[in-house]
């Protein structure tokens, strides 16, 4: 069996995912960083955007991440967000209506957050 | 119908459909403390987590952080009271001020200046006819608090924090709210968010003997503690603005079982006098007809001789 870590995704008003991992990759404010078992102590600042969770079933998990924290430590992975949704969560038409809305609107916070909404889907 | 007891009738109609409105509002409120002890359960994995972190931060490096470390004279303190926006909930806003009347003496006791912000459209009231100065206030939202309506509130209170004293700005920051013990137990209390007392911190997230690894930070201790510690006062109002909506349902429940209680007795004593009012008109009617039946035996009697 390869080793695991286990991840929990919390945003501020709920539990996101919980389950375990062989690898997470998110990013950072100095980058894109995995976290695989067996690494380092970390605790980092994360940018708005895409977190993948490689499932130790095989599976990927896609999450729309914004801003937040990432934290490790004895194998046990939490990702801190305000607000996290997983892709299967997303809805496509209404993040692109959005997308469309904020441009036009030039309301940098919304075109960014729909931004990241699509970016999750299309990686997953 | 007597006077009387057509009196004591419309009291008793009056009486039931207060009590009906009670027993409403003390319904509604029980299937609400339920869904608001559940929202304080789903964001305790957020608060534990960045507590976590934020110990983890503070003691694992040697960053001297303007939000953790206290001010050598603090002149001004910023006081942040949670009460509700509707009453009929007992005493559930009027302790609330008092805690923070008491925390405002203290804090002027030490010397410290006062800026009150206020949640809540009971407190706004109470400080409104006082004609106290209020720093700022929020209104609209205490019975079922979104995450948005912390980092609202959390925006001025963090962004006076970071600002000099000598530019208006605040040293410290305390929340003053109604913590949420259980259905029947709320305390009002008070506690200071910022500067942060490691103590206080260390002794929460480490109850279970964990001891916390040297982390690795990312881009560096000082800017991850910047970018925690606004997310930590949220996350602290978030909690203490829920937890407030729980025991606000708690308290109105109480308050409007009690008043239900209350209707119930006073309907049933109501009813007794009724009972009485009737009992006494009968009897009169009775007596009017005996005696009016004598009189007309007498008067005949008298005529037949």
């Amino acid at each position: 069996m390869a080793a695991e870590l286990h991840v929990e995704l919390v945003a501020a008003d709920r539990s996101v995912w919980s389950g375990e991992a062989t690898l997470v990759v998110a990013r950072t404010t100095s980058g894109d960083i995995g976290v695989m078992p067996g690494h380092q102590p970390l605790l980092g600042v994360l940018e708005s955007g895409p977190v993948t969770i490689r499932t130790s079933d095989g599976g990927t998990v896609v999450a729309a991440v914004h801003g937040g924290f990432i934290s490790f430590a004895d194998n046990k992975l939490s990702l801190l967000a305000e607000i996290a949704e997983l892709a299967d969560e997303i809805d496509v038409q209404r993040a692109e209506r959005a997308l469309e809305r904020a441009k036009s609107d030039t309301d940098a916070g919304a075109e960014r957050r729909a931004d990241v909404r699509l970016r999750a889907v299309a990686a997953h | 119908m007597g006077a009387q007891l057509r009196v004591y009738k419309r009291r008793i109609q009056a009486v039931t459909a207060t009590k009906k409105i009670t027993k409403a509002m003390e319904m509604i409120a029980a299937s609400r403390i339920v869904k608001a002890q559940r929202k304080v359960a789903a964001s305790m994995p957020y608060a534990t987590e960045l507590t976590r972190a934020v110990t983890a931060v503070a003691t694992g490096s040697n960053t001297n952080h303007p939000l953790t470390t206290e001010a050598e004279s603090p002149a001004r303190a910023a006081v942040l009271l949670l009460t509700s926006d509707r009453g009929l909930a007992g005493g559930y806003s009027s302790n609330a001020i008092k805690a923070a009347e008491r925390l405002r003496e203290r804090l002027a006791a030490e010397g410290k200046e006062v800026d009150t912000y206020i949640v809540g459209r009971k407190g706004v009231a109470y400080y409104g006819f006082r004609e106290r100065k209020v720093a700022e206030s929020w209104t609209g939202f205490t019975d079922s608090p979104e995450y948005s309506d912390a980092k609202k509130i959390a925006e001025p209170l963090i962004a006076s924090i970071q600002k000099d004293t000598a530019e208006g700005g605040v040293d410290e920051l305390h929340i003053v709210f109604t913590e949420f013990v259980s259905m029947m137990t709320q305390n009002a209390v008070d506690g200071r968010m910022l500067p942060l007392s490691l103590d206080e911190v260390t002794e929460e997230s480490t109850e279970k003997g964990e001891i916390l690894p040297l982390f690795d930070f990312e881009p560096s201790a000082e800017d991850v503690l910047d970018a925690l510690l606004p997310r930590y006062v949220e996350s602290r109002i978030y909690n203490a603005l829920l937890q407030a909506a729980a025991s606000e349902h708690a308290a109105r429940r109480r308050a409007m079982k009690s008043a239900t209680d209350n209707a119930g007795d006073l309907i049933k004593s109501l009813s007794r006098l009724a009972n009485a009012a009737r009992q006494a008109e009968i009897t009169q009617e009775i007596s009017e007809i005996v005696g009016g039946a004598g009189a007309l035996a007498d008067a005949s009697a008298g005529s037949d001789k």
